[in-house]
């Protein structure tokens, strides 16, 4: 079952002077429980490719197909409800609401979604734990390790069980060891749940967990791998 | 608890030195409303009660078009038949009928010109506060008959005192002329020179004697135990008249249009200032949450990237405003009600404020009262405009676009 669909995506962007090409005819599939990872350089356009498959930025020219569905042309509030429901997203600066502890950063969205609060408090308790949060739940961000963030952005993103989660290089401001464990609780939890993972990287490291490796320079698509995982 | 309410609630508390400004305005601005307004209204109602006491009443029976046009022909006929009949169907000993004639009053060597009422000198202490300022001699009793009580001001001008004699003399019911020689039994001092100078009462069946009225009168005063009381009673009065004889029922408004008239321009100032400070207090906030959205951009987007609408971070952000401004309602109420009773214990005086109160007929120290409408008029009309203020700050999230918004600082 296709996850993502792009077909012909262009968007250029003006910058002084100069039209920048972010996404150059970038046509792509991704298969439901895919880890992928996007590759580029700075300015390569990944982070472009993630934002028109998140329906957080509209492509100038071109479709984009979540779980059968057309959201190119979808409608502010239905992008948001999109989002809501089916995608998670992890990004580079952790982004927490900072007054809210480890635990409400996960709820948060849930309740959003109307759940009920006995529900809010197990799937939380439960998400926490397996990226290995646990005791750490009534916890504010500024008291936490930059990598402890992150895995709070990910039970986060994936609490409401999402079919797809869109990754703005996770790891960038990690130590090794800090996204290695990262990466591990992405890898699980791909397993487990059969989530779709893209990954926007130009960590080697990230890469190597991946199965699908799509290279970008330029806005173009320059090399799709497929690879056994490490 | 829910999340989002959590969230309101901290994010006011992210930076508390603003929050504690902008709250300390909303406070010092309720407070100074509900003193203002406590005050504003004591004094409005000590205004209508001390003019109305002294002299009109809460509502009069009269002929229809005499209020306008104090002509001695037009009459309230029988007239102590119908302030009996008054007060036993209304239950109401404050019922007092009057007469009232211009004429020339003048002592051994001086004249003046003055109003003359007849008064029942039983039933007139229950509706007028005159009677009890008796300054010498007393006040006119059942028994007399050509007697007079006089102001302060006349007396003087006319050089008599009390156990002096004064004519008066001017014109009949009938057109004739009507002339009496009384005795000043009495002399009093209200403050009020216009009245201490142009007033003087006789009993009223000596002045239906002199003035040929053959029974009649032109007032009948009526107050009520209450202010709120006087639309009640007149259409009790209206219901209890005889319909062939042409009278009407006119309440303090229609007998005193000045007083009403002065409480309407002091309130249109008051509240042109009452509103400079309550949009004041609006910026402050409308500054206070613009500030915090703004500083806020890149966290909203991160959360519009999570799939949380724009209307929900709108919701949030007046939340925020409500939960500030519901406290400064409550803490501004709390504490002007505490001002004001303080208040309302010690009185209230300015330098200057004598004389304004004597035009009156007032005290010179006003004694605001607590009452819940004071409370909270001013508090909750500054809540609605805090809350108003939020509607920029939380309209323009709909603008926001997630890339853009998780771009910024």
């Amino acid at each position: 079952m296709t996850a993502v669909r792009c077909i012909d995506l262009c968007k250029t962007y003006r910058q002084g002077d100069q039209d920048i090409k972010a996404l150059d005819h970038v046509s792509l599939e991704i298969n439901a429980g895919s880890f992928l990872c996007l590759s580029a350089p700075s300015g390569g356009g990944k982070t472009t490719l993630l934002n028109a498959i998140g329906g957080l930025d509209a492509p100038d020219s071109g479709e984009v197909w979540i779980a059968g569905r057309r959201i190119d042309h979808l409608k502010k509030s239905e992008l948001a409800q999109l989002r809501l429901m089916q995608i998670g997203f992890v990004f580079q600066a952790y982004n927490l609401i900072p007054v809210l502890t480890a635990r409400e950063n996960v709820e948060f969205v849930m309740q959003v979604q109307g759940l009920s609060a006995a529900e809010r408090v197990r799937r939380s308790s439960a998400i926490l734990d397996e990226v290995g949060l646990s005791g750490l739940e009534n916890r504010r961000p500024a008291e936490m390790s930059g990598g402890q963030q992150q895995r709070v952005a990910v039970a986060r993103a994936i609490v409401s069980h999402p079919a797809l989660v869109l990754a703005d290089e996770p790891t960038a401001n990690l130590d090794s060891r800090s996204s290695d464990e990262l990466l591990r609780v992405f890898v699980e939890l791909n397993r487990k749940y059969d989530t779709t993972f893209v990954i926007a990287t130009h960590d080697q490291r990230v890469m190597g967990y991946a199965r699908r490796v799509i290279k970008m320079l330029d806005g173009r698509i320059v090399d799709d791998i497929e690879q056994h995982a490490d | 608890m829910n999340v989002t309410v959590l969230l309101a609630w901290r994010n006011l508390w992210r930076h508390p030195r603003r929050t504690w400004l902008t709250l300390g305005a909303m406070v010092f601005s309720n407070v100074l409303l509900v003193f203002m307004i406590s005050l504003q209204f004591g004094m409005y109602r000590l205004m209508i009660e001390n003019t109305l006491l002294t002299f009109t009443g809460h509502l009069q029976v009269q002929a229809e078009g005499y209020n306008d046009n104090k002509k001695m022909r037009q009459i309230v006929p029988d007239i102590q038949a119908l302030s009996t009949r008054l007060r036993e169907k209304l239950t109401l000993n404050t019922v007092s009928p009057r007469a009232m004639a211009f004429v020339l009053a003048s002592s051994k060597d001086r004249t003046y010109g003055i109003q003359v009422l007849g008064v029942d000198p039983e039933h007139e202490p229950l509706v007028s506060s005159i009677p009890g300022l008796v300054e010498d001699g007393r006040y006119l009793q059942a028994s007399d008959t050509a007697e007079v009580f006089i102001g302060r001001v006349l007396a003087r001008n006319l050089r008599i005192n009390v156990g002096d004699e004064l004519t008066l003399l001017g014109s009949g019911r009938d057109g004739s002329l009507a002339a009496a020689v009384v005795v000043v039994a009495g002399i009093f001092e209200s403050g009020v020179t216009d009245l201490d100078r142009s007033i003087a009462e006789i009993p009223l069946t000596f002045f239906q004697d002199t003035f040929f009225m053959r029974g009649a009168g032109h007032q009948i005063v009526i107050t009520t135990p209450d202010l709120s009381l006087v639309n009640k009673t007149v259409a009790a009065v209206d219901s209890i008249l005889p319909k062939d004889e042409g009278l009407v029922t006119l309440d303090w408004n229609v007998l005193q249009p000045g007083l009403k008239q002065a409480i309407q321009a002091d309130i249109s100032s008051a509240f042109f200032m009452y509103g400079v400070l309550v949009v004041l207090v609006a910026f402050s906030v409308l500054n206070t949450q613009l500030m915090s959205v703004l500083e806020r951009t890149h966290e909203f987007g991160i959360v519009m990237a999570l799939g949380i609408s724009p209307g929900h971070l709108g919701r949030l952000v007046m939340l925020e405003t409500a939960m500030m401004g519901t406290i400064g309602l409550f803490a501004g109420a709390f504490l002007g009600g505490l001002v004001t009773l303080w208040f309302s214990y010690n009185g209230f005086s300015y330098p200057g404020m004598e004389d304004m109160a004597a035009n009156f007929n007032l005290p010179s120290r006003f004694y605001p009262q607590v009452t819940v409408l004071a409370m909270f008029l001013g508090p909750l009309v500054v809540f609605l405009f805090t809350v108003l203020s939020a509607l920029y700050p939380a309209l323009r999230l709909n603008w926001l676009h997630p890339v853009a918004a998780m771009r910024a600082a």
